[in-house]
């Protein structure tokens, strides 16, 4: 029969007040780097508070879902999200996360950090390597696509000019939102740290276009996940509501700097963001930085 | 834009739920099902071990316990975990009035995927 272990010393109370002073900073910089929170909610919480990580990841789960939900309809009404594109690939990712929730919460704490950190470090290199991706050209729209009606115009405020856009190789990208999903989902991540790669750099979608689909998707793609992990139990209101709150308020915050940023410093601090959050999680797995 | 102004008007409403069940939580007038003194012993636990040590509920077990000052919270969380759902149910007529009938097909799928993983039929096995 399990028993309580003592941990630290520490008030109860200090716990919820330093995740809503961390979780409110995570907000405002998830909304910029279009990751959701999660992906740096789940390492940087699992790795310096004294939470199970089960606990973290069924909060990290509604932490991104909570922040997406707040971006959501600014993005929206700002022609910056599309439903058009988010739609498709979130049947695909959501459906897939519930598989990837289930999944990971069969898996022991070393093999999800270690699969988590090594996953993140790959995307990294991938987006630091990408050229051309605040504009992408796409030559030609594939038939799904176009089907589908996938494609808009927004206002890109930073070169004072309207950008049309047009998506291809939809197929190969809902291939790819399988993954994500059941990686997003085992892993307790908002899956904007895949998201946005494959909307940008596979789909053509311009950069500020997939950041802010990105978020809007973690609403929908979070969303089956963390039922998983409620009905689960693996949801703490003392780990969740401090951390949702904080998270929420820092992202009302961070949409209002998004449509006023540069595409390309929104890149890079994805790039440092993710970079941080994998080298935590790959460590930790591996029993290095513990 | 029907799906923005349900998201924004869900989203404020959660919180805000959210943030008086957990004032009522901390205060201690409703009694927690686990004593927030304890919760220090138990957070660092595997949830299926969490569950088994306290007796704690799973799926919609949560539902009959809103009494208790802790599991009050769900409310909140439940309805921001909801609330896509909602919003695909507002747009859907919206879809068929339109005649777009891919993204009806997509939004009834969503709607069937999400609901499936609310319900609390799928089961994990303890790790």
């Amino acid at each position: 029969m399990p028993s309580a272990v003592p941990t630290s010393a520490a008030p109860w109370w200090v716990w919820p007040v330093a995740l809503f002073i961390v979780t409110f900073v995570l907000g405002i910089l998830a909304v910029l780097g279009g990751v959701g929170g999660g992906v740096l909610f789940v390492p940087i919480v699992g790795g310096f508070f004294p939470f199970n990580i089960d606990f973290v990841r069924g909060a990290g789960l509604l932490v991104a879902l909570a922040g997406a939900l707040a971006a959501g309809p600014g993005l929206l009404k700002r022609n910056l999200a599309s439903i058009r594109l988010a739609m498709p690939v979130a049947l695909i990712a959501s459906a897939a996360a519930i598989v990837g929730a289930m999944i990971g919460l069969a898996l022991s704490a070393a093999v999800i950090n270690t699969l988590l950190g090594a996953t993140i470090l790959f995307i990294v290199i991938i987006m630091a390597t990408a050229k051309k991706s605040d504009f992408p050209v796409v030559p030609k729209p594939d038939a799904l696509s176009q089907s589908l009606g996938i494609m808009g115009i927004y206002r890109e405020e930073s070169l004072g000019k309207d950008v049309e856009w047009t998506v291809h190789k939809t197929p190969q990208a809902l291939f790819m939102f399988i993954v994500i999903g059941i990686m997003a989902g085992m892993f307790g991540l908002g899956a904007g740290w895949a998201n946005v790669p494959v909307l940008n750099l596979m789909m053509g979608a311009p950069l500020k276009i997939s950041v802010a689909t990105s978020k809007f998707l973690l609403s929908i793609t979070d969303t089956s996940a963390a039922w998983v992990y409620l009905n689960q139990g693996a949801v703490l209101p003392m780990i969740v509501i401090p951390s949702l709150v904080g998270i929420m308020l820092g992202s009302m915050i961070g949409v209002k700097i998004l449509a006023k940023s540069k595409p390309k410093a929104i890149k890079w601090m994805v790039i440092g963001l993710l970079l941080f959050a994998g080298l935590r999680s790959l460590l930790k797995g591996l029993g290095i930085w513990k | 834009m029907a799906y923005a102004n349900v998201l924004n008007i869900g989203m404020w409403l959660g919180l805000a739920v959210m943030i008086v069940t957990f004032v009522i939580y901390i205060s201690g007038v409703f009694p927690s099902f686990v004593p927030i003194d304890d919760l220090p012993k138990y957070w660092t636990m595997r949830v299926h071990d969490f569950n088994v040590a306290l007796h704690a509920p799973t799926g919609w077990g949560w539902a009959p316990l809103v009494g208790k000052g802790d599991y009050m919270n769900f409310i909140g969380i439940a309805m921001l975990s909801g609330l896509t759902i909602l919003c695909y149910a507002v747009i859907l007529p919206i879809l068929i009035k339109k005649k777009d009938t891919a993204y009806v097909v997509i939004a009834i799928a969503e709607i069937l995927v999400l609901s499936l993983a609310a319900s609390g039929l799928l089961k994990v096995g303890g790790h």
